[in-house]
């Protein structure tokens, strides 16, 4: 479905944050995950085609995406829930949710995208989506967003953060509704072990590169031992 | 009405044909039409272009519509429209103008709006402008709004230009007294040459009274505005004024805030932001499926909204 071929960004300020990456996903839950400045948001970003790699090429379906702008690879089925999402003055959650779609949302639909990610539709369907939403209903919001798409693959940056009072069971049970819909895959930065618990391949990244790339049960036990004796971040600097 | 007349009344008002209840409809520099209900007066001025409208004390949900439509070229126009609003009304009052210039002649209509809210009234007044035509002309229009609160009176004011008015300047005054308060709303887009300069003066004269005024606008092209705002706390009061633009091509904005204080009491706040639409904003969008030029329209009809 999605692969990285020998891809490497190096940052407008000579920094290299992925260096060579080969990578394969094809299943329904991919996490990723590794040290803060590891390159995982980097990733994301190369797959929604929100930065270029400086080498190397992308492939979506078969199909090389590399020079594809943000809109068409949008169009072509990719999605892409941001870290920090962006709000804006005037546009309300029936308008992104309606944007989402591909068409006029109707207000039951809308209601079914937002009571899914916990939020109570007839309080939210008409809010604007500017500075009086706190992080986390911004977060839920940009959950509920990607649902709406229900695009073949779908990227999620960090989606558990702010969630606080919404259970992760929940956000679990968001993504496994999803790929009921979509039979594709949903791609999950996170450091969460509960949500790399659901996962059905793992991949850690460290040091701009794959330093670990398995199933949950090849890859978790790893991890947990790593994070103790802190192998990957000493790597990483 | 002719169809250019009914587009351009369709335009400002919402309306196909002539409106419901209490109405003035002026085309072309005459009084096309008018009408008064049980609780409003509407009555022509002898000495000047114009009407005083009386409003009864007490008139609750009723409406006032006085459109103005343009659509001879080179007509210039100025007209005085007195409101007398009665103590404790609850009214709402529809203005706007219209201009449709195919011609090659600057076509200008100027509206001097007089508002005196007695105590305890409550006025909604929403003002439309717009323009249009083929012709090299210019539409042009400069209302003045003037406004006398009395005790716990409160004004709302929502103005929106967003198509084809060449050049403009408005200015809005108000006097307020005791508990009493005014909110405005405008709007503004400005493409091509286009000039738009807003003045808002405030007074707050009496005990508790308040003034928020907030300006959204969008400026295109080589579009220039300018947005001035003058509030005078001259008591225990609250006053706020709020400019935020989009700054696209290139135009010019340019925001003067002036807040003066002569009461230890009075509470003043001007915020002011000029900025082009956020890269962020664009991106998220078109990780939607937008294009670029997709997601500024949307961006931009939701900050005008």
């Amino acid at each position: 479905m999605l692969e990285f071929r020998n891809v490497s960004y190096t940052a407008p300020d000579g920094r290299e944050i992925l260096k060579d990456v080969n990578l394969t996903i094809s299943e329904r839950f991919v996490a990723v995950t590794g040290p803060n400045g590891s390159g995982k948001s980097t990733m994301a970003k190369l797959i929604a085609g929100i930065i270029s790699p400086t080498a190397g090429d992308i492939y979506f379906e078969g199909r090389k995406i590399t020079d594809m702008s943000v809109t068409d690879r949008a169009r072509a089925g990719i999605s892409f829930a941001f870290q920090q999402p962006v709000r804006f003055k005037g546009i309300t959650v029936k308008d992104l949710l309606s944007l989402s779609a591909g068409k006029d949302t109707s207000v039951s639909e809308a209601c079914g995208y937002l009571s899914e990610v916990g939020l109570c539709a007839k309080d939210y369907i008409n809010r604007e989506v500017n500075a009086s939403l706190s992080g986390g209903e911004l977060k839920r919001i940009e959950i509920a967003m990607i649902n709406a798409r229900g695009t073949k693959l779908s990227v999620f940056d960090e989606p558990e953060a702010g969630i606080d009072l919404w259970s992760f069971n929940s956000l679990i049970k968001v993504f496994e509704n999803m790929y009921s819909r979509t039979k594709g895959s949903i791609v999950i930065i996170s450091h969460q072990e509960r949500i790399l618990d659901i996962a059905d391949k793992i991949v850690v990244l460290s040091g701009g590169g794959i330093a670990e790339y398995g199933s949950k049960d090849e890859v978790l036990p790893k991890l947990l031992d790593v994070r103790a004796g802190c192998k990957f971040t000493k790597e990483a600097r | 009405m002719d169809k250019i007349q009914q587009s351009l009344l369709e335009q400002v008002a919402g309306i196909h044909d002539v409106p419901q209840g209490a109405y003035s409809l002026r085309i072309n520099g005459s009084l096309y039409g008018k009408n008064s209900s049980e609780n409003i007066n509407i009555v022509k001025k002898e000495d000047k272009p114009g009407i005083d409208i009386y409003i009864k004390d007490g008139t609750k949900n009723e409406s006032v519509h006085i459109p103005v439509l343009l659509s001879q070229t080179g007509l210039r126009e100025l007209v005085y429209n007195d409101f007398h609003i009665g103590r404790d009304c609850d009214v709402t009052i529809v203005a706007g103008c219209g201009i449709h210039n195919g011609g090659s002649e600057s076509s200008e209509h100027s509206g001097i709006h007089s508002f005196y809210l007695a105590e305890g009234a409550r006025v909604k007044y929403i003002e439309k402008h717009y323009g249009e035509g083929d012709g090299m002309g210019k539409n042009i229009m400069n209302p003045t709004t003037y406004a006398e609160l009395a005790e716990g009176a409160y004004l709302e004011m929502e103005t929106v230009q967003i198509k084809g008015v060449d050049s403009t300047d408005r200015v809005t005054k108000a006097v307020l007294g005791k508990d009493s308060s005014i909110v405005v709303h405008e709007k503004i887009m400005t493409h091509g040459e286009q000039f738009a300069k807003t003045e808002f003066e405030v007074e707050l004269n009496g005990e508790n009274s308040g003034a928020h005024v907030v300006s959204r606008s969008v400026a295109r092209d080589n579009s220039y505005q300018k947005f001035i705002s003058r509030v005078k706390g001259n008591n225990k009061c609250s006053g706020h004024t709020e400019c935020d633009a989009i700054i696209m091509d290139n135009a010019k904005v340019a925001a003067v805030p002036e807040i003066l204080a002569s009461d230890p009491d009075a509470s003043l706040i001007h915020e002011a932001a000029i900025g082009k639409i956020a890269g962020e904003q664009l991106v998220k969008l078109m990780t939607l499926g937008l294009t670029e030029k997709e997601a500024e329209e949307e961006i931009i009809n939701g900050f005008l909204r």
